[in-house]
């Protein structure tokens, strides 16, 4: 018995492969979409662990000069007192054919951990001069000197060399920090005792990659969750397909006697059966997926973070078991209502497509209801606004949800209203028709809105930050020609003839410290115009640049005023060494993850007289001549000349990088919401044969009612979109006030291109009519023979 | 002139086995304001039939005129406005627009035709018994009432030919009588010539004339 249940079952999707292919193409995509972001998340996340566990297993404590670097003595000075250190020498260096971190370690002293291990497989030969690398940091130096040999412990464009080599390549003899050994000998001199003037740093902080990229891999577990829920959609309509077409033959199988628990278990087989093998090719899809996305993910942690990750992905079975879970319970729920109605289902059910409407009417109110809730539960969130990034969320996700639900509401008194103000009698029955068959179509169209929201919502925030941020590097990057000294003996070499050559010399100095309790660095500003004519700074105390000039306070940036609620003029910002200063105002600083503070030059160099230049920016009428001087008289590199042009390409290219996954993932969106649509008009399609037989039998050709039913979908494809401009500007806005300054600490003003929202209007239309059109071409193709069967059959 | 003239009508379906001849050479010739009864056993062709006169389907070999026009030079969009203009269709079931109430079922086909008469549709629901349901769907009606809003909505295009295909098949006798009686009533006043099918002896008796539809062809009684 449960074998000829089966073969039933399974005639129907030979006999129906469309709907196979989309019940597959539905579940394979949304597992692809949701496990190909997790993969790039795990990902991340190995490579910061990794890059965490090079210097230290356990997390050893550092030490450090404030002013970022300090001499080999030091390391004897405390090993002498008996305190195990170890000096770590990091600089950048260029290496064959690229630029990288030259980390230097000193292995008998070292921790232990994952550097310290690959050093100990061959000491003489580190020691000696061989290092470690990526392999893909390998490939990117080809040929070099050093002797590398690859490791997958060093994270991405790194190299681990002895601290010996790493001096010499480096050309200096100092040590950046030393890392303090977790066990150490009691009865020691505290370390305060004997090394005052360096500042112990707990193990975890100062390489907090996890936290600062954090809300970058929320942002794209969001998406991914958007895209699993679009692709959901697709399945559902499948599977509920699938039900109605077969509601006749789970009649009479029942009306032959067999049990209902047959029935359901044979379901849940099926589906089962469906779940695996489209959660497999969706493993495979979502594999592929983030194959091509991991090489801009990387560029963007990179450009933004500076976090190491790696180009390429690796088979992770953690995120293939995870992705495979979400096809399992998604196929679940979509498929439970079809269970639900299986069990409901009376044995004798006249197919009443009127009934089913006013059921679903009954089902509207309180879906309105739902969504006025939730809509209540976003305005409470939205008012309170100091929630935190989960909040900010949570915020997006009840708006989001309320505005989708919402959807077949406002459609069904948009077409109520336009049905009351029709007069020819074709287009009352269009109206009216479009509303009774909007229920099977309201899952759809709620995931096109919502696809279309997120393209509004993230479009404007992107653009509107675009535009901000160039408007702010112009101001930003005024001066000529940026000089990058290679060290402090070049620095000194280089001043006295840059300030005869130049208008201005502002050399950048910088040390880095803890902010607020926040990872940041304090930088030099000189007082120049430069800086007094073109910084737009935010809720600045009146006579700012004076006072700043003066050394009578501090800058922060827009981060640091908005994480850390600082108030100028009330409040002050303690800095390393020195007592609190006043906040004189916060300056916008896009794209920078870590807290920032600038007081005057005189104050920096009094302060931490160890730090060298890091780069200087020239003021010139005639910057090739300068150029030209520096590489003729120097022998400077290109490398370490930049001019404005070059510098505002550099920076516009991190921005441009920092939003491709996020184009990237609303353009998927946007194609698996026109999927669902697709599968939805062909579901509805087979059932509406019986409605449009009589029109055909009326008068109207086959050709016409085709017409009708493409105009349909445009319709309400029009419509949705029109619901779903305010609810993509909400989702701009929250993005823009809540989710940034949460997540980055930047706030931007919501800026509107009505041309982008042409442009999406246009390939919503192309998207509509790609899915509606296979249902219509097919309508108007074998019309006649397939309405006649209209008359002949119940469904 | 007729109302229909069907001559020679060839129809055949293909199947595993080649192409199933259902009609082999049926001729008939409806007069307005006569009723005819088109019987035969299940599966004989009368439903086949019923549509090659109307327009929904072809005949393979044969002539189709409806009031002087013949469908042979008429491409879908043609044949779709002679129905639209001039003939009624009721079938057994699915007659209705389920999206729309039973007034806009009624005035449909005469809106669409550009010949709709609020008196006449009004004198025409009165005769129908459906005064006061104006504002229901079809699925809020008995089956009687269903096929009484469809014999009203095609006699309220004024159609030149009403085909009906078991139009009471779904009902019980009494109330099937009683809207066949109906039927051939208003067909008779409005003039059109009137082609039903059906299974029922009882019910063709009551007809002008009679076919009855055998291994593809006609067997006229009177
Ligand atoms: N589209 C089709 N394809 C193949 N065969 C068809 C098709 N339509 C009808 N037939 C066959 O043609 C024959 C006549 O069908 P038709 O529906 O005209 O019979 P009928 O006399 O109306 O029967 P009933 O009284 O049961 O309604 C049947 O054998 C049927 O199987
Ligand atoms: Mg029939």
């Amino acid at each position: 018995m449960t074998r000829a249940t089966f073969v039933a079952f399974l005639s129907h999707w030979w006999r129906n492969k469309l709907q196979l292919a989309m019940l597959l193409a539905g579940l394979a995509l949304a597992t692809a979409l949701w496990s190909g972001v997790q993969a790039l998340n795990t990902e991340a996340r190995a490579a910061y662990a990794t890059a965490e566990a090079l210097l230290s297993e356990d997390g050893a404590a550092q030490l450090e000069h404030p002013s970022g670097q300090m001499a080999q003595d030091r390391f004897v000075e405390l090993r002498r007192a008996g305190w195990l250190v170890s000096p770590v020498l990091e600089g950048r260096a260029d290496l064959g054919e690229t630029r990288v971190t030259l980390i230097g370690i000193e292995p008998l002293t070292a921790p232990p951990g994952a550097g310290p291990a690959l050093a100990a497989q061959d000491l003489e030969g580190f020691v000696a001069g061989t290092g470690f690398a990526h392999p893909q940091t390998l490939r990117e130096i080809g040929t070099s000197a050093l002797d590398l040999r690859p490791s997958n412990a060093v994270p991405v464009g790194s190299v681990l060399v002895d601290i010996g080599t790493a001096q010499r390549l480096l050309e200096t003899d100092r040590i950046s920090h030393l890392t303090v050994n977790p066990d150490q000998p009691a009865g020691l001199r505290p370390l305060n005792e004997v090394a005052p003037d360096l500042r112990r740093i707990p193990p975890g902080e100062g390489a907090e990659l996890g936290g600062l990229t954090e809300s970058f891999h929320l942002n794209l577990t969001a998406f991914g969750l958007l895209s699993f829920a679009v692709g959901l959609f697709i399945v559902h309509s499948a599977v509920g397909l699938a039900f109605e077409q077969r509601r006749g033959m789970f009649r009479t199988l029942r009306a032959l006697g067999l049990p209902l628990r047959v029935l359901t278990l044979a379901l849940v087989a099926e589906m089962l059966v469906f779940a695996l093998i489209a959660g497999a090719a969706g493993l495979v899809l979502g594999h592929v997926l983030a194959s091509l996305l991991m090489p801009d993910v990387a560029l963007t942690l990179r450009g933004l973070y500076g976090a190491p990750v790696p180009g390429a992905l690796q088979f992770n079975p953690q995120w293939a078991l995870a992705g495979l879970g979400m096809t399992l319970a998604g196929t679940a729920i979509a498929g439970g209502q079809a269970l639900w109605r299986l069990w409901h289902l009376p044995v004798l059910a006249p197919a009443r497509p009127r009934a089913w409407a006013q059921a679903s009417r009954r089902g509207l109110r309180v879906q309105a209801g739902i969504a006025l809730a939730l809509g209540l539960v976003a305005l409470i969130l939205a008012l309170r606004p100091e929630g935190g990034l989960v909040a900010g969320f949570a915020l997006l996700a009840a708006a989001l949800l309320a505005a989708a639900l919402a959807v077949p509401v406002l459609l069904s008194a948009m077409l109520s209203v336009a049905e009351r103000r029709a007069r020819g009698p074709l287009a009352q029955w269009f109206w009216a028709d479009s509303r009774q068959n909007l229920p099977r179509l309201s899952l759809a169209l709620m995931a096109l809105m919502l696809a279309l929201a997120a393209n509004i919502g993230v479009g404007t925030m992107v653009a509107s930050f675009r535009a901000t941020f160039i408007d702010w590097l112009d101001l930003r990057l005024v001066a000529e020609v940026n000089v990058l000294p290679a060290n402090a003996e070049e620095a000194a070499r280089l001043e006295p003839f840059l300030a005869a050559r130049t208008d201005a010399v502002l050399p950048m100095l910088r040390i880095d410290a803890t902010l607020e309790g926040q990872p940041g660095q304090v930088y030099a500003m000189k007082d120049h115009a430069t800086f007094r004519d073109n910084w737009p700074l935010i809720a600045p105390v009146p006579q700012v640049w004076d006072r700043l000039a003066a050394g009578e306070g501090v800058l922060v940036n827009e981060q640091l005023y908005r994480r850390a609620g600082l108030d100028p003029g009330a409040d002050r910002l303690a800095l390393p060494g020195q007592d609190p200063l006043p906040v004189l105002g916060a300056y916008p600083d896009y794209g920078n993850p870590l807290a920032q503070a600038v007081i005057a030059l005189p104050r920096f160099q009094d302060a931490y007289p160890g730090a060298p230049v890091r780069q200087f920016a020239l003021r010139t009428d005639n910057p090739q001549a300068l150029i030209a001087a520096l590489q003729d008289e120097f022998g400077l590199s290109a490398a370490q000349i930049t001019d404005q042009a070059q510098a505002k390409e550099l920076s516009m290219a991190i921005f441009e990088r920092t939003f491709v996954i996020t184009r990237a993932l609303n353009v998927l969106t946007l194609s698996v919401a026109a999927l669902a649509l697709f599968a939805a008009l062909v579901t509805l399609a087979g059932m509406r044969l019986t409605q449009l037989a009589p029109l055909w039998a009326l008068g109207l050709t086959p050709r016409h009612l085709a017409g009708l039913e493409l105009a349909r979908a445009l319709v309400l494809g029009a419509l949705t979109l029109l619901l779903a401009l305010p609810v993509g500007l909400m989702l701009a806005q929250v993005l823009l006030a809540v989710i940034n300054v949460q997540a980055f600490g930047w706030r931007l003003p919501l800026q509107v291109f009505p041309g982008d929202w042409a442009r999406l209007a246009l390939w919503a239309g192309l998207a509509v009519l790609a899915a509606a059109s296979l249902p219509a071409l097919r309508l108007w193709r074998d019309g006649p023979a397939q309405l006649l069967r209209g008359f002949a059959h119940e469904r | 002139m007729t109302a229909l003239a069907l001559e020679h009508i060839h129809k055949s379906f293909p199947s595993a086995e080649g192409p199933v001849p259902v009609l082999r050479g049926v001729s008939m010739t409806l007069a307005p304001g006569t009723a005819h009864a088109l019987t035969g056993e299940s599966g004989s062709g009368k439903s086949t039939l019923l549509h090659i006169a109307a327009g929904l389907e072809t005949a393979d070999a044969g002539d189709v005129r409806v009031a002087g026009t013949a469908l042979g030079a008429l491409d879908e969009a043609g044949r779709a406005a002679l129905r639209r203009g001039r003939v009624g269709l009721v079938f057994q079931q699915f007659n209705l627009i389920p999206s729309l109430n039973v007034a806009a079922n009624l005035a449909f086909q005469a809106r669409l035709a550009g010949r709709y008469d609020a008196g006449f549709v009004a004198h025409l629901t009165a005769r129908l018994g459906l005064d006061g349901l104006g504002a229901r769907y079809p699925e809020q009606l008995s089956g009687g009432q269903v096929q009484r809003v469809a014999i009203g909505r095609c006699l309220a295009a004024r159609p030149e030919l009403v085909l009906a295909d078991e139009p009471t098949g779904n009902l019980d006798e009494a109330t099937g009588d009683r809207v066949l009686d109906l039927m051939l009533e208003l067909t008779a006043e409005a003039g059109a010539a009137l082609l039903l099918v059906t299974h029922s002896p009882r019910l063709a008796a009551r007809c002008d004339t009679r076919h009855h539809l055998r291994a593809g062809l006609l067997e006229d009684t009177a």
